[in-house]
């Protein structure tokens, strides 16, 4: 294997993880804020100029915290939960791409990590897995109250799973390919997946609020019926991951759903920007454009979040199953018939 | 390199399977047989059946074990309320582990060495040429398979229904 490759992609993943846990931690500070805006508040200004250093405060706070594990928990599983939860949300970064090849002194350095040709069923993958974190420690923490908010986590996690899925199969009628980076050049200038798939995309991203436990799906955090729902004897920093694999997991759909609908990288004109400032800035602003799509998605979690009210476990249960998956069948069936009169004629 | 990663991973199996079974608590055990899916994966991937691999990771690892792990917590099964297991279960456990120890034994000692299996095409695996197998010569056999599932899950669904249908 060659020696440069791997110093390549072993930078480029440090890079990735650097940005994903800066963002997951300016997203708790955007959080404050957004939520101020809303309610007609100042939000954190104390620290740092506008509270600009309040994340760091936190962070400190978390890591000063005594730490609490419980007597009758399962000591190994109560630590494992939290760095599982973490694991999950971070490896989802592996198979987007961030922007198209940069071109340094002859040498081409493609934006993503990796490009398999089985891209969306790894995100599909990972997205399955996020529930263990959740679990593991729900139920390793000996609390009634935990162990209730992690099935309940895991129940609803599997439920729009389902609809999730057949959302992207609709999907990939349209784009022909499971790779990722062939979905986004596929989607050159403004040939937007979403313009073709505007319900699979509604649909996608309603389960994708329900996949990163967001509100108004927030039910394994329910304060109001679980205490504090599955971290409930969670102390420190332990506590601190979930409620930052949370933000990671919000960040990483956020790209994700970019990358399949919104055209990930690419932007109206985007060929005569890259003519005209070349190889190394061009694909740079496909990233910030790319950056600008996630930020815009992650604005839209947190206004979503401070608007609309918590559902009922059986609202909750009735959305998935008898709402969004009759929908999305619908969608791939209806896909599938104008695809078929559509290449016919 | 390639045999070598195998014998890694064929070893993490065997290992992590034999936790399965030797885990006190349920719940271990579950988790145990969690991570011997993941090295099932990690074989698919060496086989470069990538479809494979990632079906492998999302079905076992993502939804059965899931329900399996929600059943057994809810159970909440411990040493106290194990059922005793009286002297003659665990006479007759020994003996009949003996009999299938030597039905094994024998069995393997009557076959013979198969030749080295030669792949056709090293690149089947991919889940374009996948696709073209299950949907051209192999349609029938991939469209039975679906009414199976498909009466699985009615019956499924008929096994939750309270009243008498």
């Amino acid at each position: 294997m060659d020696i440069t490759f791997v110093i390549e992609k072993f930078i480029l993943v440090a890079i990735i993880f650097g940005i994903s846990l800066v963002i997951a931690m300016y997203s708790t500070y955007a959080e404050r804020k957004v939520a101020a805006f809303l309610q007609d508040r100042l939000g954190p200004d104390r620290a740092g100029p506008a509270g600009m250093f309040q994340p760091l405060a936190d962070g400190l706070k978390m890591f000063m915290k005594e730490e609490i594990i419980p007597t009758h928990s399962n000591k190994w599983l109560f630590m494992v939960g939290p760095g599982l939860a973490m694991l999950t949300a971070c490896i989802g970064t592996a198979v987007i791409p961030w922007g198209s090849a940069i071109t340094v002194g002859g040498r081409v350095i493609p934006l993503q990590v990796t490009d398999i040709n089985v891209g969306v069923l790894y995100i599909f993958g990972v997205v399955s897995l996020s529930v263990y974190g959740v679990m593991i420690g729900g139920w390793a923490s000996n609390n009634k109250y935990s162990l209730l908010s992690a099935i309940r986590a895991a129940s609803q996690n599997i439920s729009y799973e389902v609809a999730m899925g057949l959302s992207i199969i609709a999907l990939l009628l349209v784009t022909n390919t499971l790779s990722l980076k062939e979905i986004v050049e596929g989607q050159h200038g403004w040939h937007w997946n979403v313009l073709y798939q505007p319900l699979g995309f509604i649909l996608f991203i309603v389960c994708a609020f329900a996949e990163t436990n967001r509100a108004p799906f927030d039910l394994p955090e329910c304060e109001t019926e679980l205490i504090g729902g599955y971290h409930t004897e969670y102390s420190s920093m332990k506590l601190g991951f979930y409620l930052f694999a949370e933000y990671i997991n919000m960040f990483v759909s956020s790209a994700v759903m970019s990358t399949l609908y919104f055209g990930g990288y690419n932007y109206p004109g985007m060929d005569w920007v890259l003519l005209h400032v070349g190889p190394v800035i061009g694909p740079l602003i496909g990233t910030a454009v790319l950056f600008a799509k996630i930020f815009a998605f992650i604005f839209f979690f947190m206004w979503v979040r401070w608007t609309i009210p918590r559902f009922r476990y059986d609202q909750l249960m009735h959305l998935g199953w008898k709402v969004l998956m009759p929908l999305a069948i619908a969608n791939v069936i209806i896909t599938g018939i104008v695809i078929a009169i559509v290449e016919k004629f | 390199m390639g045999t070598s990663v195998f014998y890694l991973v064929a070893f993490l199996s065997i290992f992590f399977s034999l936790m399965v079974i030797f885990a006190k608590n349920p719940v271990h055990s579950v988790l145990y047989l969690i991570v011997t899916f993941f090295t099932f994966t990690v074989h698919y991937i060496l086989l470069n059946a990538q479809f494979l691999a990632v079906v492998n990771f999302i079905v076992y690892m993502g939804a059965i074990m899931v329900l399996f792990l929600f059943v057994l917590m809810l159970l909440n099964l411990n040493k106290d309320n194990e059922p005793l297991k009286s002297g003659l279960v665990k006479v007759v456990g020994i003996v009949a582990g003996c009999c299938l120890v030597v039905t094994l034994i024998g069995s393997l000692k009557a076959t013979a060495a198969s030749n080295p299996l030669v792949l056709q095409n090293a690149n089947l695996g991919l889940v374009k040429n996948l696709g073209k197998e299950l949907f051209g010569p192999f349609m029938l056999p991939f469209e039975l398979s679906s009414i199976l599932l498909l009466t699985a899950m009615v019956g499924a669904v008929l096994l939750t229904k309270k009243e008498k249908v």
